[in-house]
């Protein structure tokens, strides 16, 4: 009958009363274990996906709207606009800019976004092959594990695109007529390449003039004859229409922090039909409404914590009273100050720990709920079950928060007169 | 063996006692008798360091209780002191036998199961050994106080008012098992009472 039996058995002996304190407590832990984790992993998720892009250019409307839909695959474009009037980006020679992706969205593919783009948007963000080969031609699709994963894809599948970019259900979906065929894999990135079904921009106009002109013989056998063959590979995009549209532009200036970049912008901002969008400041915008939302939930979890503690003090407090005679008894066999003290701290202690584990499994439990529903609508993937170096540092709180609770009651049970307390009766 | 010499307390509200002196040898029953507000009670709790008299000194086998302090004299307490109360009170969350092996553990000594289970089978308790104190009767629950002081063969053996809650049958009954047990264990006894039942019974008496 060690003390933390004995604490253990005080505790349960009546778990009513400690049954507030502990819900209390695993309230509070876990709505701070839910703050960290969603946090961390969102600040995660932006810099995963920031591949070393200084700008995003695309047609007129909000800036977060064009970087959230281009970088992260949220939410809708702000429309399209036409390849003569972006060509200089594509300019070797540009003297801001060093390189360029052009994405081609609005298909997608069971929920996941179809991206017409180039095979080095993988650099990019650090994305490799897993297995087979870069799409090169039209209708070659190279999917992301994730959606390989869970539409079980492999090499050589098919399957033909959705228009639009919600999964509507079978029946509300308009499909295209073409089919895809998957000839690669990527491998893992913790990215939203992870998400994405890439393929060719030119395979954009190619499936939307397929769907403008449906019943069109002989758009249909124009495709038949150019769809799938080896020997077309896309030409360069200079060299396409500039009638012809893309989404948007992610750009990498050659010196970020030069003059001309600076001001790059504003220039476009100013003088084009074109938008150009700052990736970091936009997504600084975002955590700066994140971080306003989060200073108020966290003075609502400190207002809980301290609830919880004071409860924790209370319902310990008045359990003394109860068991003044108690802790009379053990000083009179042999108990010493130190151990009744010991005692009561442990009882506070042991409601936080149990306070702490109840509350890591609501948090981590709320997280695989929302994980399910996150990732079809924000491309991210959360990991439910990760625990994280903070939720260390919040069991060494809880504890100390156990101890601070305890310890005005533990000094007054350690204080116990006993002479005084065995004759009051 | 315990001996008492001068000893005296006083009351922060200024009521002052002053004891006789006691001497009791291993194995020797004695009463303390006294009418309520005699001070029996207070001489009791100085005798077993409980409470720190004005002056004068307890010693219990060879050592001066006096000259411990803090955790020394709860341990010493634990180790040569048995103590039963007028009403018994246990940590009511555990079970007889667990409170039995708590009072052993806290004085320091190792478990001994087979001590624990032959106590309760002379204290008529062995299928009680499960139970929480507080589902017990009056008379069981005083024959568990009876066990625990005696788990740990203490020296001496105090009791305080041990019979005023309960009826004449029990009262012998209690009597009989605290004489008996304290002499299987050599422990000096000392019961504090006004209860005249016990007067016949026990003709070693001290009168404050």
């Amino acid at each position: 009958m060690n003390l933390l039996r004995l604490s253990w058995k005080n505790l349960t002996f009546k778990p009513l009363n400690a049954l507030l304190s502990v819900l209390l407590f695993a309230l509070s832990i876990g709505l701070i274990s839910l703050l960290v984790s969603l946090r961390k992993q969102a600040d995660e998720q932006f810099d995963n996906n920031l591949a070393g892009i200084d700008l995003v250019v695309g047609a007129k409307g909000s800036p977060l709207e064009l970087t959230l839909n281009s970088m992260y695959h949220v939410g809708y474009a702000t429309g399209n606009i036409q390849l003569g009037k972006v060509k200089a980006f594509f300019n070797p020679k540009h003297p801001i800019v060093e390189d360029v992706v052009p994405l081609s969205v609005g298909d997608s593919y069971k929920g996941y976004r179809i991206v017409g783009t180039q095979p080095k948007i993988l650099d990019w963000y650090g994305a490799s092959l897993g297995s087979g080969q870069l799409w090169q031609h039209d209708f070659e699709v190279v999917v992301g594990e994730e959606v390989a994963r869970v539409h079980d894809l492999s090499l050589g599948a098919t399957f033909k695109s959705n228009h639009g970019i919600i999964d509507e259900g079978e029946e509300n979906n308009i499909e295209h007529d073409d089919d895809f065929t998957v000839v690669g894999i990527l491998a893992p990135s913790g990215t939203v390449m992870d998400q994405l079904v890439l393929t060719t921009n030119q395979t954009y106009w190619h499936s939307h003039e397929g769907h403008d002109e449906a019943g069109d013989d002989e758009a249909e056998h124009h495709h038949q004859a150019h769809d799938h063959t080896a020997d077309h590979a896309p030409a360069s995009l200079l060299e396409e229409d500039p009638e012809r549209e893309i989404t948007s532009l992610l750009v990498r200036y050659r010196n970020a922090s030069s003059f001309q970049a600076l001001n790059f912008p504003r220039n476009i901002n100013e003088n084009t039909e074109l938008l150009a969008a700052n990736p970091a400041y936009e997504i600084s915008e975002v955590r700066r409404q994140f971080d306003s939302g989060q200073r108020i939930l966290g003075m609502l979890v400190l207002a809980i914590t301290v609830v919880s503690a004071l409860s924790i003090f209370i319902a310990l407090f008045s359990s003394l009273r109860e068991r003044r005679y108690e802790l009379a008894l053990l000083r009179t066999m042999g108990a010493g100050r130190g151990k009744l003290f010991l005692l009561i701290i442990l009882e506070g202690i042991i409601v936080a720990t149990i306070g702490y584990v109840l509350g890591l499994l609501l948090s981590h439990g709320i997280l695989s709920v929302m994980a399910a529903n996150i990732s079809d609508d924000f491309r991210y993937s959360l990991s439910p079950w990760r625990l994280l170096p903070e939720e260390g540092w919040l069991l060494v709180a809880a504890l100390g928060i156990g101890f601070l609770a305890a310890v005005i009651p533990a000094i007054q049970a350690a204080n116990t007169d006993i002479a005084e307390t065995l004759t009051e009766n | 063996m315990l001996t008492s010499k001068d000893l005296s307390f006083q009351y922060p509200d200024g009521e002052r006692f002053q004891f006789p002196d006691l001497s009791c040898g291993a194995g020797e029953t004695r009463l303390l008798l006294g009418k309520s507000g005699s001070g029996k009670t207070t001489m009791l709790q100085l005798l077993a360091g409980l409470r720190r008299p004005a002056s004068g000194d307890v010693i219990i086998n060879g050592q001066s209780l006096g000259a411990l302090s803090g955790t020394a004299l709860d341990e010493f307490r634990g180790k040569h002191i048995g103590m039963i109360f007028q009403t018994a009170h246990f940590v009511r969350a555990l079970t007889v036998a667990e409170n039995l092996r708590l009072a052993q553990q806290l004085s320091g000594k190792a478990f001994a199961a087979s001590r624990m289970y032959g106590l309760l089978e002379q204290l008529d308790l062995q299928h009680k050994a499960n139970a929480l104190p507080g589902k017990l009767s009056v008379g069981q629950q005083q024959r568990v106080a009876i066990a625990r002081a005696l788990i740990n063969e203490p020296a001496v053996l105090f009791a305080d008012e041990p019979t005023s809650a309960l009826d004449d049958e029990n009262t012998a009954q209690v009597v009989s098992l605290l004489t008996e047990q304290a002499k299987m264990v050599g422990a000096t006894l000392l019961i504090v009472t006004h209860d005249n039942r016990l007067t016949s019974l026990i003709p070693q008496q001290t009168r404050l």
